[in-house]
């Protein structure tokens, strides 16, 4: 028996006609533990319209579930959002197979479409704000440059007032259903964090402009259709809410110890800080990098107001895990952190320096210098990890002491 | 002279070199470059730019 892939009914003219992909487990370095979808829609105007296509090897689950709509050839417009290949990777094969009479994009979308797939699209450019008219609809564009390309637009559709978003408002989750109200809430509000944290964080400035000329637009929403996850029914301005606070970068009493291991004295430490930090009153996430994702560590950043980080030396090096953690975090830039280092080593001892470095570059304020010891932890140097701990705990109490 | 960067892509814009293929000569001063200047990589306005 084949599986019957459908298109599902989200408003008045207007279908979900993307691909679930259960199996992905790697974003692009991005540890996605529930899968994704991608999104695509089909509004059924006079001007039919396809906004955004999926990934390449989801071509043919895209055209089947338009196929149960309509003939895909009588497609008239195609709509690229956003030109990252999640979205565009099959739009060749979707052009060619639907000769649409237009591909409409961005600015910036025309230009990244044509350095993706070079002569093999005719793409037509729209500016912010203009107008597309689908006959008995209008469908208008908005760039929202930097939200997280330089092309990201979304598109809104006036009769239904739906909005797609792209990937603004977006969580990497597969599921059967797909509708923010049918899901558990707590699986949805964790993905929709770790996406904000690891996609969006380092965008914080073109994303309050974005959520600004949203919520200034004068526009209802009655529908929120991102290009990845749920389609917002029920709960968009609980999510809107979250927008606006995490790009404010919203801090908590909460502190995150990454730290990687070789002989257990750097671990050791890390025990002693989290019982430092908690007896302080401070909330602790202790993270082992040989089982911490680099991708859940940043969603616990995401709201935490201190960072400590310990690594062993090797080779006079600090370890890799933890250089590959500190390079994810520099890259999504969290403002407004507190922190330190800690670590053990044998006879040279650079990690502590290098980790110190990469805070400063992280522009993280050190409450205190690195705690270092030799071999194998003391128990003063016990007590001094405790101390940090407590230090630390100290000044989030100073600083959000509303905030556990 | 104070260099910028994009708050948005990480573009640094220097004033010696300024951005002569959009139309901004070498030697101009942020302050000077047009207020519909945008960056050549990512495309935001002179707004989301820092002191470097």
């Amino acid at each position: 028996m084949t599986q019957k892939l459908t298109a599902v009914k989200v408003a008045d003219g207007v279908y979900w006609v993307g691909a679930i992909d259960w199996e992905i487990r790697n974003f692009h370095g991005y540890l996605t533990s529930r899968g994704t979808t991608y999104n695509a829609f089909l509004i059924m105007a006079e001007k039919v319209t396809l906004i955004d296509a999926v990934k390449g090897p989801f071509f043919e689950e895209l055209m089947a579930r338009i196929s149960s709509v309509i003939d895909p050839s009588k497609i008239d417009y195609i709509v690229s959002n956003h030109s990252e290949m999640d979205h565009s990777g099959c739009l060749p094969e979707v052009a060619a197979a639907v000769r649409p009479e237009k591909i409409f994009a961005s600015q910036q979308g025309l230009k990244a479409l044509g350095e993706h797939f070079h002569e093999g699209l005719d793409v037509v450019g729209v500016q912010d704000g203009q107008v597309l008219d689908l006959g008995n609809d209008k469908l208008s564009f908005f760039e929202t440059r930097m939200c997280h390309w330089p092309d990201s637009m979304v598109s809104y559709l006036h009769g239904p007032e739906v909005l797609f978003s792209q990937d603004a408002f977006g969580m990497h989750l597969a599921s059967a259903e797909r509708f923010d109200d049918e899901l558990d809430d707590r699986p949805m509000a964790r993905e929709l964090a770790k996406y904000y944290a690891n996609i969006l964080m380092p965008l914080a400035a073109p994303i309050k402009k974005a959520l600004a000329k949203l919520t200034g637009s004068g526009l209802a929403f009655k529908l929120i259709c991102p290009d990845h996850g749920p389609i917002w029914r029920s709960h968009f301005p609980r999510v809107l809410e979250l927008y606006q606070r995490w790009a404010g970068s919203f801090r908590t009493r909460k502190a995150v110890v990454v730290y990687d291991t070789m002989w257990q004295s750097t671990r050791k430490m890390a025990e002693a800080i989290r019982d430092g930090l908690s007896s302080g009153g401070a909330k602790a996430v202790v993270m082992p990098l040989d089982s911490s994702h680099r991708s859940d560590v940043a969603t616990e950043v995401l709201e935490a107001g201190a960072l400590l980080v310990g690594s062993p030396t090797i080779n006079n090096q600090m370890f890799p895990t933890v250089a590959d953690v500190m390079c994810y975090l520099q890259g999504l830039r969290p403002a407004g952190l507190i922190g330190a280092a800690f670590g053990s080593y044998g006879w040279s001892g650079e990690s502590t320096k290098l980790l110190s470095a990469a805070l400063d570059a992280m522009k993280v304020e050190q409450v205190a210098e690195p705690v270092r010891v030799k071999y194998i932890p003391t128990a003063e140097d016990m007590e001094a990890c405790r101390e940090l701990g407590a230090t630390v705990a100290r000044r989030l109490a100073q600083a959000y002491p509303d905030r556990a | 002279m104070q260099k910028f960067v994009c708050d948005a892509c990480g573009y640094i814009y220097d004033p010696e070199q300024g951005d002569p293929d959009n139309g901004v000569e070498p030697g101009t001063a942020f302050a000077d470059v047009p207020a519909d200047w945008v960056c050549p990589d990512c495309g935001v306005g002179k707004d989301e730019f820092s002191p470097a």
